[in-house]
């Protein structure tokens, strides 16, 4: 006789279709899948729709600097979102802070430490991000100690820090940036060049085959069930087949003619006949974003505090009853999403070489439709940092690609908000179904 | 149970207000170890209140609470904790959405020596503990919300015994149980009380509890109407106690009994 609890699961094991055992053997999040499913949809949509303008290395390189700064608020908006709050004061506090580096590189600096000095934009970028901390964690104080909605403290936010910013200096625009933090905003000098993407991605290859190994052998430790080991392969294959082709894509767009003109006047290089080509590489505001994204997931998943944020979210009266201080949490959130303001402040300060009150206008919302389009549950509870920031990419996709096509602005929003209600319409009915 | 032992815990005179209705009024209760005490009462009694001031969850607004003969300072859960107190509290208070190793390391997570969660550690002792309680579960990998009552349960009563709980709170433990279940948790009680384990077992329906404890004590409208060991009344006398409020002559009447 065979032991009945085994026959049982392989009684159901082969109950499961092909499919189905694929998705088991993989542990592949349908969700997620979903969501690449859908931005896939919407890349060829826009390609045959353009003429075949859109999938171009050239565009996608320049939706990957675009999405960064939204991307990078949308991590911290997901923790907000999985605790039951919400923050409209994103956008506002992007702008007040970016201002005040604006200010701070401009004005201040150059006249302590001199103008263009090397460490400019690294003083700037701290004061900007303890500015962002110190303000995040005042909302937070508020919501979390003195118990106002945290959709009324960050709405005060949104029209606090928008008339702060104004404030700084009477609404003039602040231009130009330090050189050296301009990098931070991409271009062809603010990139990394061919060789360093190609080692950043095989290092990042090695990295991801390391994780799954060690995955392994912690589970092996204890004798738990594994996954099959074509599985585990299967996936390290994948995801080192995004890297490196991700990588390739920003190596294959090359240096405008203009610029690589200059460049070879000012190192005096000949041109070749055949023109000189210098490849981008990834963007820098993008490895920002992407180490943010790991940094956010590791928090997460991996420390404590994360384990908090999630229980919170999913009860918390349970949480108080673990005897988890769910108020210094939430004060804790907030404080990660100021800094993640000052960090998207620098991106898209440094990429528009100027500081200006409006900027960050509505970053809110996309910010808010990123997580939330990213399978963030407004119930709570439910949310990854990888979906907030492929559903950042979907929003600026859309965006991008309508603006390729030559849609008005007013167009654009409404297919903008139409294509939100339509995301989370589609994930109540997936909740509705799994659960 | 001798009285010179001296008492686990030592509830005396404890009171609470919500906004001027007095749902605890000077109300005194102690447990001895190894010693089941069922607290019975109406829905409203005052009885879960009670409990919930000696797991931390509300603060008191007078009396004192002894942990073995000690006064204790008991502010929130963390410090019950630390004295020893575990609480299955009626709702359960499970977060749905992590998975059971989450729930029953809950505020106490094992880490790894680099300060990240050890989860695959907290797993191992999560398929130990529910292998004791529940040797058919399986459902390790999924959020709590996708179990069955009866799993959720005993999860819930997994935390409370993995942390080696001196005073045990189990509120309404076998409500949402089936027969068998019920009967799975009784067994767990008299194991846990051979251990010395104290246990406080409140319901409102006498018939779960009245084989399982050694003494009872009924509250009726805030105020303990009396205590009682279970051989010295009968079950109708006890509900006698929880309905009229009238303390028979083989229990210890308090400042809640009608004369």
């Amino acid at each position: 006789m065979s032991d009945p609890a085994v026959s049982i699961d392989r009684a159901r094991a082969s109950e499961l279709g092909l499919t189905a055992r694929f998705f088991k053997a993989t542990e592949l999040d349908t969700r997620l899948l979903g969501m690449i499913g859908a931005l896939v949809v919407i890349w060829i949509a826009f390609q045959v729709l353009s003429g075949g303008q859109f999938l171009t290395p050239r565009n996608l390189w320049n939706l990957s600097v675009q999405t960064s700064s939204v991307a990078v608020m949308a991590t911290g908006m997901v923790l907000i979102i999985v605790t039951r709050n919400i923050d409209l004061s994103v956008g506002s506090l992007l702008g007040f802070i970016g201002m005040i580096m604006g200010v701070m590189q401009t004005e201040m600096l150059p006249k302590l430490i001199g103008f263009e000095h090397p460490a400019t934009w690294i003083i700037t970028l701290g004061i900007g991000i303890v500015a962002g901390a110190v303000i995040g964690g005042f909302q937070g104080f508020i919501i979390a100690f003195l118990g106002v909605p945290a959709f009324i403290v960050t709405l005060g936010g949104l029209l606090v820090w928008r008339g702060a910013a104004w404030w700084v200096t009477s609404g003039r625009t602040v231009a130009p940036m330090d050189s050296t933090f301009r990098l931070m905003g991409g271009g062809p000098e603010g990139s990394i060049g061919s060789m360093w993407s190609w080692i950043l991605g095989i290092a990042a290859c090695v990295a991801i085959v390391i994780m799954v190994a060690n995955s392994r052998r912690q589970r092996q430790r204890f004798n738990f069930p594994r996954r099959p080991v074509w599985a585990e392969v299967f996936m390290a294959a994948i995801s080192c087949g995004l890297v490196l082709g991700a990588v390739s894509i920003a190596n294959a767009y090359y240096w405008p003619i203009g610029i690589v003109r200059k460049y070879a006047d000012a190192n005096n290089i000949t041109i070749p006949d055949g023109g000189l080509f210098i490849s981008h590489g990834i963007a820098i505001p993008v490895l920002i974003a992407v180490a943010t994204g790991i940094i956010m997931t590791f928090v997460t998943t991996r420390t404590r505090f994360g384990r908090y944020v999630f229980a919170m979210g999913g009860n918390p009266e349970a949480a108080d009853l673990a005897g988890i201080n769910t108020r210094w949490v939430t004060m804790k959130i907030f404080i990660i999403m100021g800094i993640l303001c000052a960090i998207a402040g620098a991106i898209s300060t440094a990429r528009l070489n100027a500081a200006t009150n409006a900027q960050g206008t509505l970053d809110e919302l996309l910010t808010i439709a990123a997580a939330v389009i990213g399978g963030t549950s407004l119930a709570g509870g439910v949310g990854t940092i990888a979906g907030a920031m492929i559903g950042a990419l979907l929003m600026q996709s859309l965006s991008s690609g309508m603006v390729l096509l030559g849609l008005d602005t007013p167009l654009q929003n409404i297919v903008v908000g139409i294509v939100l209600v339509i995301a989370v319409w589609l994930d109540t009915i997936y909740r509705r179904r799994t659960a | 149970m001798s009285t010179a032992q001296t008492p686990l815990i030592d509830m005396d005179n404890i009171s609470i207000a919500f906004g001027g209705i007095r749902a605890v009024d000077g109300a005194s209760v102690n447990l001895y170890p190894g010693e089941v005490v069922a607290l019975l009462g109406h829905n409203g009694a005052g009885k879960s209140t009670l409990i919930k001031i000696l797991s931390g969850a509300y603060k008191r607004d007078s009396g004192t609470i002894k942990v073995n003969g000690e006064e204790a300072s008991i502010g929130n859960p963390r410090d019950a904790k630390a004295y020893g107190i575990e609480t299955i509290y009626q709702t359960l208070a499970l977060a749905d959405n992590v998975d059971t190793a989450a729930n029953l390391y809950l505020g106490r997570e094992l880490m790894t020596p680099w300060g990240t969660l050890d989860d695959v550690a907290m797993e191992h002792s999560a398929r130990e503990v529910m292998g004791r309680l529940n040797p058919r579960f399986q459902r390790f990998k999924d959020p709590v919300k996708a179990l069955s009552g009866g799993q959720r349960q005993s999860v819930a009563i997994a935390r409370a015994i993995l942390f080696n709980a001196r005073i045990l709170i189990m509120d309404e433990p076998t409500a949402a149980l089936g027969p068998q279940e019920t009967a799975q948790v009784g067994e767990l009680i008299k194991q846990l009380k051979s251990e010395g384990i104290g246990i406080f077992l409140i319901s409102h329906d006498i018939h779960d509890v009245f084989h399982l404890a050694d003494r009872v004590a009924v509250m009726k409208n805030g105020q303990v109407v009396g205590t009682a060991k279970v051989g010295d009344v009968t079950e109708d006398e006890v509900l006698g106690m929880i309905i009229l409020g009238k303390c028979p002559p083989g229990a210890i009447p308090g400042p809640g009994a009608v004369n």
